[in-house]
């Protein structure tokens, strides 16, 4: 800095503390600190949410192939897997099919047909559905079950996303 | 900001109050660790520790995959081709083993050659024997898990060996082989073994061990004993020896990262009972000198004699160092005391040269 400068007037300057030894290793430490953290919480993650993004591809897909199902008899239920989840394929006395997740959206238990009441029922709190629409009718779910498309074919049945 | 300093002193005055953390704390403040041109050695010991909790952490990790019987080598192939990091976990604990035996043989011979088994650290020895020996019996049932080739034939060999001594070759088929060739059977029984069984041996052992360094503190070598009390120096235990501790723990984490990711652990090919063994194959290298022991001698005693000859040679050599404390006492000094770190440099001497040559003579 020149003589020049020196003379010259200056706005006051808020007074910086200097940068002790102290404070320069405590601040290095904590970022390596931080940075090792990182090096083993990333893969560490990674590794133990493998499988869950496996199922995530899974759950991607868009249509499956049940071969044989059209050969389901009237009033009666089907379990398939669907992205990875459980699903209902139901055949009705009129002969119109119907294709549901089986996951209760009360709190996730799966589902089954029950022939007598003609109704989805979900046996861990009692809840109703609909069994041609989903529509919740009656205990605890809060909304109706997800509707896929079934279209059945000769020698298949082809469930696709609604 | 809250003042952190008072509330670490308020929640240690109620811990305090229950627990009367006072005289732990006593001790850890007075404790020394002496200093002198051999202090070197004194990490080994804590090295060895490091790359235990390695093992901990990382055999749980596997463990969540791991799937020991029938499916053994599918749950491997899937730990190192598809699961994220899956190789990386599975390099680390495999580097982490073995550097794990070579860090405790270290810590064994330097131990050894400062005399630091005489009295009153006598159990101190035998504590570090005993989980040597455990360390070995990790590596291996360890080595068996993925049940490719290698761990097929190593198991296998392993296995055949005391199988030589007579009666035995039954028990081993019936309790350990779990059947005439190794099967999944093996795997799921060393599976339980490496995970359960010998870890309530391994912890305990070195909970007992650790105190004992606690209790008696660090031996010196007798070069440093001869010298009187105020020329030796030492450091504080804490901060100064911890903090040094810890820095070689993350040297040793480093090594270990840098292994595992640039030499990443192979999976051979699935073990079939009807392939050939492949050419070359060998034990482990912290098995070889027992395994070449056992190899030289029968080439001038062959067949079962040689074997068992071999077999007893080798006993008699880890009974004599096991009671090397009773043969080399505090007070022998002199003829005795040199005789003792030359059997230590023979066996060293032995243990490097089978081991070496081990490797020469494989063809």
């Amino acid at each position: 800095m020149s003589k020049a400068d020196q003379s010259a007037p200056r706005p006051p300057v808020e007074e910086v503390p200097p940068l002790t030894r102290r404070t320069f290793v405590k601040a290095g430490m904590t970022v390596a600190g931080a940075a090792y953290a990182a090096a083993l919480g990333y893969p560490l993650y990674r590794y133990l949410s493998s499988p869950a993004e496996n199922a995530a591809v899974l759950a991607a897909v868009k249509e499956i192939t049940l071969a044989d199902a059209d050969k389901l008899p009237r009033e009666a239920a089907l379990m398939f897997k669907f992205a990875g989840r459980p699903a209902l394929l139901l055949h009705h006395a009129d002969d119109t099919w119907t294709a549901l997740t089986a996951v209760c959206t009360h709190l996730g238990c799966t589902v089954q047909f029950d022939k007598d009441r003609k109704a989805i029922y979900c046996a861990c709190h009692g809840g109703m559905y609909d069994p041609k629409t989903g529509a919740n009718i009656s205990g605890p779910p809060p909304k109706p079950l997800t509707k896929y498309v079934a279209q059945v074919l000769p020698g298949k049945v082809v469930i696709t996303r609604a | 900001m809250p003042d952190l300093k008072k509330i670490g002193a308020a929640v240690y005055g109620w811990l305090n109050e229950r627990l009367d953390l006072e005289p732990a704390l006593a001790h850890a403040r007075a404790k020394t660790v002496p200093v002198h041109k051999h202090t070197f050695w004194y990490y080994w010991g804590g090295i060895s520790l490091c790359l235990f909790l390695v093992q901990v952490v990382t055999g749980i990790l596997l463990m969540v995959y791991f799937r020991p019987g029938p499916d053994a080598y599918a749950s491997v192939r899937e730990i190192t081709y598809e699961i994220h990091f899956g190789w990386l976990i599975r390099s680390i604990h495999a580097w982490a083993a073995n550097l794990m035996v070579a860090a405790v043989f270290i810590h064994m011979f330097s131990v050894f050659f400062m005399k630091a088994y005489q009295k009153p650290r006598e159990f101190g020895w035998w504590t570090g024997l005993a989980l040597l020996g455990i360390c070995m019996v990790f590596g291996f049932s360890g080595y068996l898990l993925p049940m490719d080739e290698l761990s097929f034939f190593a198991t296998k060999v392993g296995l055949s060996i005391p199988g030589v001594i007579p009666g035995m070759e039954k028990i081993i088929a019936d309790v350990v082989r779990a059947g005439p060739e190794v099967n999944s059977f093996t795997v799921q029984r060393f599976f339980a073994l490496h995970v359960v069984v010998l870890p309530l041996l391994f912890i305990p052992l070195l909970a007992f061990h650790l105190f004992l360094v606690q209790k008696h503190g660090n031996a010196v070598p007798p070069s440093e004993r001869l010298k009187p009390q105020a020329q030796r120096k030492s450091i504080p235990f804490f901060p100064n020896f911890a903090l040094k501790d810890l820095a070689v723990w993350l040297i040793v984490v480093n090594v270990l990262a840098l292994l595992a990711a640039f030499f990443p652990w192979q999976l051979g090919p699935q073990a079939d009972i009807l392939k050939a063994a492949p050419i070359g194959i060998h034990p482990e290298w912290y098995f070889m000198s027992q395994f070449e022991l056992l190899k030289v001698i029968g080439r001038i005693l062959p067949g079962v004699s040689g074997e068992i000859a071999g077999i007893g040679l080798f006993t008699v050599g880890m009974v004599l160092w096991a009671l090397i404390p009773f043969y080399d006492t505090e007070t022998a000094g002199g003829r005795r005391a040199r005789r003792a770190t030359y059997f230590g440099l023979l066996m060293l001497l032995a243990m490097v040269a089978l081991t070496v040559y081990g490797y020469f003579d494989l063809k």
